[in-house]
């Protein structure tokens, strides 16, 4: 029979840890398959990697960079500011706002985006014309041609706003059915307009619902603009087949090309964090602090101790002296 | 009583939630600087009777008027009218609630719970509201909790700054729906010690509670409803002490 004193609980555990060699193998194997596929590119000798090194930084390329970017954040803004509107006219009471917004989003989500792309560049042959005026008389403020008024770039911005917003309204709404009826009862009990409630109590707390996949939205978005080569519009993908089209280093421009989103999408997840921490004040009782902060206070510790053990130097030579 | 010492007068009213009738034509006067504590089962009618009084819900039958004024609707001749939501925000102004759930605005601060109506609704200047708002905290207690966020205060500190909250739009009426029920036993009395401050100010206050004590002490007239009616109204000693219905004593036997 064990006593009680036998049965001591306040002993350290050292057991000898379990040994998982499995795990071993199929790291090894994971990471032989990764090389052999690495080696087989990196010394394929139909990639030139010189032309790389030449065209990643080419003005051509960097100008398609640029329009991307531009077309991205305009894109995204016009997309933003309609599927706010959309998702409040799809909450709303009124039956034919409710049936509009129910019908844009189900025409946008339901047609391809390279379709409606498409449509925006041959606008021209539907309306030859735009003109803005008083309807059935020949009083006219404005005409213009429409292949000049919206020419490729205007026409491709119009057409990923309006797809993203569809979208976009569903994440909205999404983020605005989220929060408690009893923030919206609160606002009202304290003398609060439908209105105000909805810019100072809702829409600020959808925000954390909001921002993940707005952040997915944009990150999407960036890689659609590549899309717009159908219509000419200039962007990174344009620009890079243009330019193999020239020298026919297709694979080459399209690793330059890729390079290129993939640095935009890592910089653009930065702004996101913020954003996310922004909104998510109250939400926690504490923060945890940015990567910023994070280093400089790791930095402080390391000087920190660098003045420690300089002090514990002179210290020592003046006991030695 | 002259209509003008009335600061609620409820007038047969009545509620359909569906084909359920849960108000059925309650009529009550409440004179100004009165403190009524509303009693009553689950499902007896009581929140939403205290609901209807600032228009959170409609009414289907009846009147309800605060301070003398038609609450929800207006009056033209022998037609009645609905309000515009900016109307009815106005009325709400001086009708202040303090809920079950606390409901504070979890993205602002405690003072900023309390000076954001004041500041976006009522148009005082930022500096008045922070003065008057930080006033407020030191009355219910929380001088120190200025800045902190809901989230990083206990239930009690919440619904204390929710009555600060709903007292910095200066209101005339409060209404207080079960605003102990959601708290841990040891947190009710400071809520309450705030409540009972408010009472002695002079403030006109329909309490829905099950605080017994609270009531007996504070309330200057008690209601039991059960059922969507009014059942029995007295003082609080008389209706705790001596029920005449058989509801309030069956009631009363279970919840003493």
């Amino acid at each position: 029979m064990i006593t009680d004193v036998e049965r001591s609980t306040d002993d350290d555990v050292v057991a000898i840890p379990l040994r998982h060699p499995w795990r071993w193998v199929a790291a090894a194997a994971v990471i032989v398959v990764l090389g052999l596929l690495f080696s087989s590119l990196w010394n394929n000798e139909n990639i030139q990697k010189q032309y790389i090194w030449q065209f990643i930084f080419d003005p051509r390329i960097l100008k398609g960079v640029w329009i991307t970017l531009i077309v991205t954040i305009i894109s995204m803004v016009v997309a933003t500011i309609l599927a706010i509107l959309l998702a409040i006219m799809r909450m709303s009471a009124n039956p034919v706002l409710r049936a509009v917004s129910f019908l844009y989003i189900w025409f946008f989500r339901g047609t391809p985006l390279l379709v409606q792309i498409v449509f925006w560049g041959y606008l021209g042959l539907l309306y030859k014309q735009i003109e803005l005026g008083v309807p059935f008389t020949d009083f006219s403020i404005f005409a213009a041609d429409t292949n000049t008024l919206i020419p490729a770039f205007v026409g491709g911005v119009i057409a990923l706003s309006l797809n993203e917003a569809a979208y976009a309204a569903e994440i909205v709404r999404a983020g605005l059915l989220s929060i408690d009826h009893g923030q919206r009862e609160a606002a009202y009990s304290l003398g609060m307009g439908p209105g105000y409630t909805l810019r100072r109590i809702i829409l600020p707390q959808s925000m954390k619902v909001i921002i993940p996949p707005m952040g997915n939205e944009t990150i999407s978005m960036l890689k659609n603009t590549s899309l717009l080569a159908i219509v000419a519009v200039p962007e990174l993908y344009t620009a890079s087949s243009q330019i193999s089209s020239g020298n026919l280093r297709q694979v080459e421009l399209l690793i330059v090309a890729s390079l290129w989103y993939l640095f935009i999408t890592s910089v653009l997840s930065v702004p996101q964090y913020y954003l996310e921490r922004h909104y998510a004040r109250g939400n926690s009782r504490a923060l945890p602090p940015t990567p910023l902060q994070q280093a400089k206070r790791e930095l402080a510790r390391i000087r920190g101790r660098a003045d420690n053990r300089r002090i514990a130097a002179k210290a020592r030579e003046e006991m030695n002296s | 009583m002259s209509q003008q010492e009335l600061m609620v007068d409820a007038r047969g009213v009545r509620k359909w939630f569906g084909t359920n009738e849960v108000l059925k034509s309650i009529s009550m006067t409440i004179p100004r600087g009165e403190v009524l504590s509303l009693l009553g089962p689950s499902g007896s009618g009581k929140s939403t009777f205290l609901r209807c009084i600032n228009h959170l819900e409609t009414i289907d039958g009846g009147r309800i008027y605060v301070d003398n004024e038609l609450i929800g609707y207006k009056e033209r001749g022998d037609k009645i009218h609905e309000m515009k939501p900016r109307e009815i925000a106005k009325q709400r102004r001086k009708i202040g609630m303090v809920f079950q759930r606390f409901n504070l605005f979890p993205h602002m601060t405690a003072l900023g719970n309390i000076i954001d109506a004041p500041i976006g609704v009522n148009g005082e200047s930022k500096a008045d509201a922070t003065a008057s708002g930080l006033e407020l905290l030191e009355r219910v207690g929380l001088s120190d909790k200025a800045h902190a966020y809901p989230a990083q205060l206990s239930g009690g500190q919440q619904q204390r700054v929710a009555i600060a909250r709903a007292l910095a739009m200066k209101p005339k009426l409060m209404l207080f729906d079960e605003p102990t029920s959601a708290l841990d036993p040891e947190l009710v009395g400071d809520v309450l010690d705030v409540m009972r401050d408010l009472a002695k100010s002079g403030m006109t206050m329909i309490v829905v509670t099950h605080e017994i004590g609270f009531s007996r002490e504070v309330a200057d007239r008690m209601v039991f409803m059960d059922a969507g009616v009014v059942v029995e109204t007295g003082a609080p000693r008389d209706v705790l002490d001596n029920p005449q219905h058989p509801r309030t004593q069956a009631f009363l036997e279970s919840v003493l």
